[in-house]
C-alpha cells in the first residue's frame, strides 16, 4: 500500500495558474485548519509544557506555567547517555537499511523492468511486513533471539556465542530491531528513483572505458540520490523515536532506553510532563536541523 | 554489497558494442543480485511466517514455545479476553479516521496542484513538518495539548490523532494522482456545456479515483498499526497495537497472531488484486490504442 507514496511519476508540467479563491479558501480551509489546531498548536502547547515548573513540589502530575529554561539543563544532564545512543542507534540502522536496501531496490527498479509483474510481485513482498502488527513482527525477532531458542543454541554450539551470552537486551537486537522494522522505508524512495534511472547513463559510462565500479559509483548512485535522502529522512526520523524495539518487553533491556522510552516514562509513567516535553522538542530540533539541511540540497518543492 | 550491485551493473567495457535493441548486459552479477534479493525476501518474510506459524499452536498460557498444532484459536478468535474488542476498536478508529484524513487530504491535493496562491509554500511546509516529525513527539505534543484543554482522552482523541498524521500522506499520494490527469479532458467536458459541478464528479473524481483508494488504503494501515501516538493519547481505549504491547510484558495469547494473520491475508488480497486491475485495464488500453 504504502509504495504508493512512492513510486509514483514526476509530477507532470502543471497547468496554468488558475484565480478562483473562493474555490481554493474551500479545499484548503478544513485540512489547513485541522492541522493547524491539531499539529501547529500541540507543538507550540509542547514548548510551553517544556517550560512549566511543578506547582507545589511533591506534588506528582501537576505544573504550572513558567519560564523554567532550567529544564531542558536538567533533561539533557540527566537522559544524555539516552539520547545519544538515540542517534547513534538510528544512524547505524539507516546505515545498514541502506546497505540491505540497495541492491535490492536496484534488483526490482532495473533487473526487473521488463517484467511488470514480478516487479509487482517483488514490491509486494517489500511492503508485506507493513501488513502485519509492528509490535508481532518485533515480538517475532525476539522469540527468535530468546536464549532457549535454536539460533542461540546453534551459534553456541558452533562457539560463535559465548555460552552465557544473550542477543536479546543487547545493543546489536535493538539495532537489528530498528534496521528490519524501517528497512521498506528505505527500499521504495530508492526504488521508485533507481526505476527511473535511465541506462543510457550508465551505457555511457562504459563505453567511456569506466570500470563498471565507477560507472556504479560516479553515474548510478548521483543518480539515485534523491531516494537515497528521502529513504535516509524516512528511516532515520522514526528510527530516533522509536520506543518499542529498545523496550525492555521486547528487543532492548534498562541499558538500551533511547530517548523515546525516556519521553514515553516521562509523560505516561513518572507524568514528569515537563521533562517529557523538553526531550521532545530536543528531539525535535534535532531532526529539523537535519531536514532543513536536506531541504538547502533538494528545494522545497520536493519536499512532497 | 553495494560492489555486488556494481559489479551487476554491466560487463559491457569488455565487451565488443552490440547493436542490437538488448543495449544493456548485466552478465554474471545479475544472479548474484537475483539470489541476494530472493535471500532478502525470505529475510523480511521471516517474522510473518513466524506469526502465521503461531497463530496455530496450541498454547498454554504463553505462546513462546511450539506445542502441538490446533485450529482452536482460529474457531474461537475470541475466546482470549479483550483481543475482539480491541480489534473491533482499531478498525472504528481506523475507518473514521481514514474517511475524515481521505476527505480533507484529497481537497488540498486538488488545491494544490490546480491553483497558485499566496500561501502555497507555506501549505507545503506544513504538509511535510508531521512527516518529518517523530512520532513520540506528535504523540507527547497532542496529549499536552489534551492535557492543558482538558480533554478526556478515548476513542474520539485517538481519531483526531490519527486523521492528523494520514493528512500528509493522503496529499503525497493524491497530488501525483492530480498532477498526471490531463486538463484536456475537463475543458472537453466544460466545452460541452458541463456545469462545474458536473465537471468535478463525471470526469475529474472518476479519474482520480484510483489515487484516492490508494491513499485511503495507506491511511487505513497507518492508522490500524499505530501504536506510538495511540499511546499517548488513548487514555483507558484500548487498541489492537496497545493490546500486544501490554500483553507483551506476561504474554501474548495466539488469538492476537489470528487477528493479526487474518488482517495480513486480507491486505495481500486486497493489494494483489489493486495490481492485477490496473494491469488487466493496461492492456486493455493498450489493445485499444
Amino acid at each position: 500500500m504504502a509504495f504508493g507514496a512512492f513510486a509514483t511519476e514526476a509530477p507532470a508540467a502543471e497547468p496554468a495558474p488558475r484565480k478562483k479563491s473562493r474555490i481554493v479558501l474551500f479545499l484548503l480551509l478544513p485540512g489547513v485548519l485541522y492541522l493547524l489546531v491539531f499539529f501547529a498548536t500541540p507543538l507550540v502547547s509542547l514548548i510551553l509544557t517544556s517550560l512549566q515548573a511543578p506547582s507545589v513540589i511533591g506534588d506528582i502530575g501537576r505544573y504550572d506555567y513558567a519560564f523554567q529554561w532550567q529544564n531542558y539543563v536538567t533533561v539533557i544532564e540527566t537522559y544524555w547517555p539516552q539520547i545519544l545512543r538515540s542517534f547513534v542507534y538510528a544512524a547505524l540502522a539507516t546505515l545498514f537499511a541502506l546497505l540491505f536496501s540497495y541492491p535490492l531496490a536496484y534488483f526490482i527498479g532495473v533487473n526487473l523492468r521488463r517484467f511488470p509483474l514480478l516487479q509487482a510481485l517483488a514490491l509486494t513482498l517489500v511492503i508485506a511486513p507493513f501488513f502485519i502488527s509492528f509490535l508481532l513482527r518485533t515480538l517475532a525477532w525476539k522469540q527468535i533471539f530468546a536464549d532457549e531458542g535454536w539460533l542461540v543454541g546453534t551459534l553456541q554450539s558452533f562457539a560463535l556465542l559465548p555460552s552465557d551470552a544473550q542477543i536479546n537486551g543487547t545493543p546489536f537486537a535493538v539495532i537489528f530491531g530498528l534496521t528490519y522494522n524501517f528497512i521498506p522505508f528505505m527500499t521504495l524512495p530508492i526504488y521508485a528513483s533507481l526505476e527511473r534511472l535511465d541506462l543510457r547513463y550508465v551505457e555511457a559510462g562504459n563505453d567511456l572505458y569506466a570500470s563498471s565500479w565507477t560507472t556504479f559509483r560516479t553515474v548510478t548512485v548521483p543518480l539515485s540520490m534523491p531516494g537515497i535522502l528521502s529513504g535516509v529522512l524516512l528511516t532515520f526520523i522514526p528510527a530516533a523515536g522509536d520506543f518499542v524495539n529498545a523496550s525492555r518487553d521486547f528487543l532492548g533491556s534498562t541499558d538500551t532506553a533511547m530517548i523515546g522510552n525516556v519521553i514515553e516514562a516521562n509523560f505516561l509513567v513518572l507524568q514528569n510532563y515537563p521533562a517529557a516535553a523538553a526531550l521532545s522538542i530536543l528531539l525535535m530540533a534535532a531532526i529539523l536541523i537535519l531536514v532543513s539541511f536536506y531541504v538547502r540540497r533538494s528545494g522545497t518543492e520536493d519536499l512532497l | 554489497m553495494t560492489v555486488q550491485a556494481g559489479a551487476a551493473i554491466t560487463d559491457a567495457a569488455t565487451t565488443p558494442p552490440r547493436p542490437e535493441r538488448r543495449p544493456f548486459r548485466l552478465g554474471v552479477g545479475r544472479w548474484g543480485l537475483a539470489l541476494y534479493s530472493v535471500l532478502a525476501f525470505v529475510f523480511l518474510l521471516i517474522p510473518i511466517v513466524y506469526t502465521i506459524v503461531f497463530s496455530f499452536n496450541d498454547y498454554r498460557r504463553t505462546n513462546i514455545s511450539w506445542r502441538s498444532f490446533t485450529l482452536d484459536n482460529w474457531l474461537g478468535v475470541c475466546n482470549a479476553q479483550g483481543v475482539c474488542e480491541a480489534f473491533a476498536n482499531s478498525i472504528l478508529i481506523a475507518v473514521v479516521a481514514t474517511v475524515i484524513a481521505t476527505v480533507l487530504g484529497t481537497m488540498i491535493a486538488i488545491a494544490l496542484v490546480r491553483y497558485r496562491f499566496r500561501f502555497r509554500a507555506g501549505t507545503t511546509l506544513l504538509l511535510f513538518l508531521p512527516m518529518a516529525t517523530p512520532e513520540v513527539v506528535l504523540g507527547a505534543g497532542l496529549a499536552a495539548q489534551f492535557l492543558a484543554v482538558g480533554v478526556a482522552k478515548g476513542i474520539g482523541t485517538i481519531i483526531l490523532a490519527h486523521v492528523m498524521f494520514c493528512i500528509s500522506f493522503v496529499v503525497v499520494t493524491v497530488r501525483a494522482r492530480v498532477a498526471s490527469l490531463d486538463p484536456a479532458l475537463e475543458e472537453a467536458g466544460r466545452d460541452l456545456y458541463g456545469s462545474p459541478n458536473q465537471v468535478f464528479w463525471r470526469i475529474t473524481f472518476p479519474l482520480l479515483l484510483p489515487g484516492i483508494m490508494a491513499a485511503a488504503m495507506l491511511s487505513f494501515a497507518l492508522s490500524f498499526d499505530d501504536f506510538i501516538i495511540t499511546t499517548f493519547n488513548s487514555g483507558a481505549a484500548v487498541t489492537f497495537p496497545k493490546f500486544i504491547y501490554t500483553a507483551a510484558a506476561r504474554g501474548i495469547p495466539a488469538e492476537a497472531n489470528v487477528i493479526a494473520s487474518i488482517v495480513f491475508f486480507a491486505s495481500i488480497i486486497i493489494v494483489v488484486s489493486a495490481q492485477l486491475t490496473t494491469a488487466a485495464r493496461r492492456k486493455r488500453l493498450a489493445k485499444k490504442a
